[in-house]
């Protein structure tokens, strides 16, 4: 059943022209930053190679690259999380959901894996990109791998949060604000705290993919990341269960 | 009262729902056979679609119970809606997808499996006049087949009960008709519940009627006494030239005349003695010059207050329903 509504909320996704125009814009612009970077590194290249134990081209073109993914995320998701409960709302569609045989377990799950498979699919892109270096390089894998399962980590407690808000309201519009005012302010309280071992680290997810991004693999870092979605998630479940109560 | 307890394909007991503290539904109760089409009639905001709503588990009730094929809605919801199709007051389309593709989900969510559902889906598409526009997005159909689409979901999967909401809301009248013919049609296998807010839906469509009013039930009755109840005897004459009021008043059987305009008058009579032969014999001798003849329709008003009141209502109308 899960999966029957992920596969729907994919085949309604790349049913919208706005899905593909989305598709390539992004596309271009993670190419765009990818060359730019790879430029940078070409034009230092002669430097780097006096130096001893000099930085890699993975950690040169793929990490800040994997960053800015991260950080496009940030505004990415609420655009699409937006529509998942919202906008059947207000379609008055979710009757249809409601009246069926599934537990509310699966429409939460079945919508947060639809649209993670969506997100997946948009940035495979940017390891593709990545990998064509190993044509005339040697890459470092490791990290390369460590900045895709934080990168995965990330999209998917971004989703938990952005379905989250979409299950608060009946306006698709508000849902996506929400979303991305949720979203900003964790990242934005989490620069503004200069103390070291402020909370506001800890809450925030962007803090948690840094150290994946540095090629560091904590695992208090993934479970952070299981528990910040579940949590929301649970949310979300509530949130649907009391709307059956509440009206 | 039914004998056979197991052909009652649903059945809820004294349902209450608040939203806040507005009571909007109040001790509701409903039973509804096999082979059994129940009219829901009632004004916007009598509580129809609240009560489908709880029917159908997409709003739980403050307090009751509903059984549907004797699982509890509200302990065993998966259980039992899977022996449900649901049409709520705007059909519950994804826009973007094609018919096939829809209703092709809308079988798989009832947990259907796969060559069952090819032939479902023929035979739904068949049902709802929708054989010809399967490859069309939702999105592009007109009201009418979007509204069919909805049906069709509601009923793909062959559930015991069919709960629809308005069905002929927004269509046009050939449109209606059909849809008509396609819920009787329903009612002979499976067991449907309409709202409406029309009477004459009722009367071509549902074997029994029940009334809500402000949330309440308030009339439960076959639709053949629905209708005796909805006939009015009376018609609305026009005369171009009309004698005075106490004229036509005295004419036999002719139980009351009210004005409603100088040339028109609604005349009301015994439901057993119709001067209507008399009236136009009369209007040729004395030349009143007879241009409309026209039997009254009872507006669904006129039946809650013949039903909820009938003392307050015109003396001759409670004479004529209470001999």
């Amino acid at each position: 059943m899960i999966r029957l509504l992920a596969l729907r909320e994919l085949r309604s996704l790349f049913a919208m022209p706005s899905t593909w125009f989305m598709l390539a814009i992004l596309q271009f612009i993670f190419t765009w930053f990818f060359l730019n970077t790879l430029q940078t590194f070409l034009e230092l290249q002669p430097q780097l190679a006096q130096l001893a134990n000099a930085p890699g081209v993975t950690t040169i073109v793929a990490v800040p690259l994997f960053n800015m993914v991260a950080l496009l995320l940030m505004m990415l998701v609420p655009m699409f999380t937006m529509r998942l409960i919202a906008e059947e709302r207000r379609n008055q569609s979710f009757a249809l959901l409601l009246s069926a045989p599934l537990s509310i377990r699966h429409i939460v799950l079945g919508k947060f894996f639809g649209l993670l498979a969506f997100l997946v699919l948009l940035m495979t892109g940017v390891p593709l990109m990545i990998y064509t270096l190993s044509l005339g390089t040697h890459l470092d894998h490791g990290l390369i791998l460590g900045n895709l399962l934080g990168l995965l980590l990330l999209t998917a407690s971004y989703v938990s949060v952005g379905l989250y808000v979409s299950s608060l309201t009946a306006q698709p519009v508000i849902a996506a604000i929400g979303a991305l005012a949720a979203l900003a302010g964790l990242w934005l309280a989490d620069i503004a705290a200069s103390a070291e071992n402020s909370h506001w680290h800890i809450i925030s997810p962007l803090n948690h993919f840094q150290k994946f991004n540095a090629g560091l693999l904590d695992s208090s870092d993934v479970v952070f990341f299981v528990l910040f979605s579940v949590f929301f998630l649970l949310l979300t479940m509530r949130r649907i269960s009391n709307n059956r109560i509440y009206g | 009262m039914p004998n056979n307890i197991s052909d009652i394909t649903l059945s809820a007991r004294n349902l209450t729902r608040r939203f806040g503290e507005h009571l909007v539904i109040h001790d509701v109760s409903l039973e509804l056979r096999r082979g059994e089409v129940l009219g829901l009639l009632g004004h916007n905001g009598a509580g129809k679609t609240t009560t489908m709503q709880m029917l159908t588990g997409c709003l739980s009730p403050n307090s009751g119970d509903i059984e549907i094929c004797g699982i509890n809605l509200l302990r065993q919801p998966e259980l039992a809606k899977a022996n449900l199709g649901y049409l709520p007051e705007a059909p519950p389309l994804y826009r973007e997808l094609s018919v096939n593709q829809y209703l092709n989900f809308a079988a798989r969510l009832r947990g259907m499996k796969y060559p069952a559902i090819t032939e479902a889906l023929e035979q739904a598409k068949r049902r709802c006049g929708l054989e010809t526009v399967g490859k069309k997005i939702i999105g592009t159909l007109s009201k009418g087949y979007q509204q069919r689409v909805g049906i069709a979901q509601a009923i793909i999967h062959h559930p015991a009960v069919i709960v629809l909401d308005e069905p002929t809301i927004g269509l046009d009248p050939s449109q209606s008709r059909e849809i008509r013919t396609l819920i009787r049609e329903l009612g002979d296998t499976h067991s449907v519940i309409l709202s409406t807010h029309l009477l004459s839906e009722v009367e071509s469509v549902c074997d029994r009627v029940e009334i809500m009013q402000q949330g309440k039930l308030i009339y439960s009755d076959t639709s053949e006494h629905m209708r005796q109840h909805g006939s009015v005897s009376g018609f609305i004459v026009g005369l171009r030239n009309p004698p005075p009021l106490n004229i036509l008043e005295g004419i036999a059987g002719i139980s009351h005349v009210e004005p409603l305009t100088a040339t028109k008058f609604r005349v009301l009579h015994k439901p057993e003695d119709n001067p209507k032969g008399a009236l136009i014999s009369l209007a040729e001798q004395q030349g009143w010059q007879l241009e409309q003849l026209t039997p009254l329709q009872a507006t669904l008003e006129e039946v809650y207050v013949r039903i909820t009141a009938p003392e307050r209502s015109t003396g001759a109308l409670s004479k004529d329903e209470n001999p």
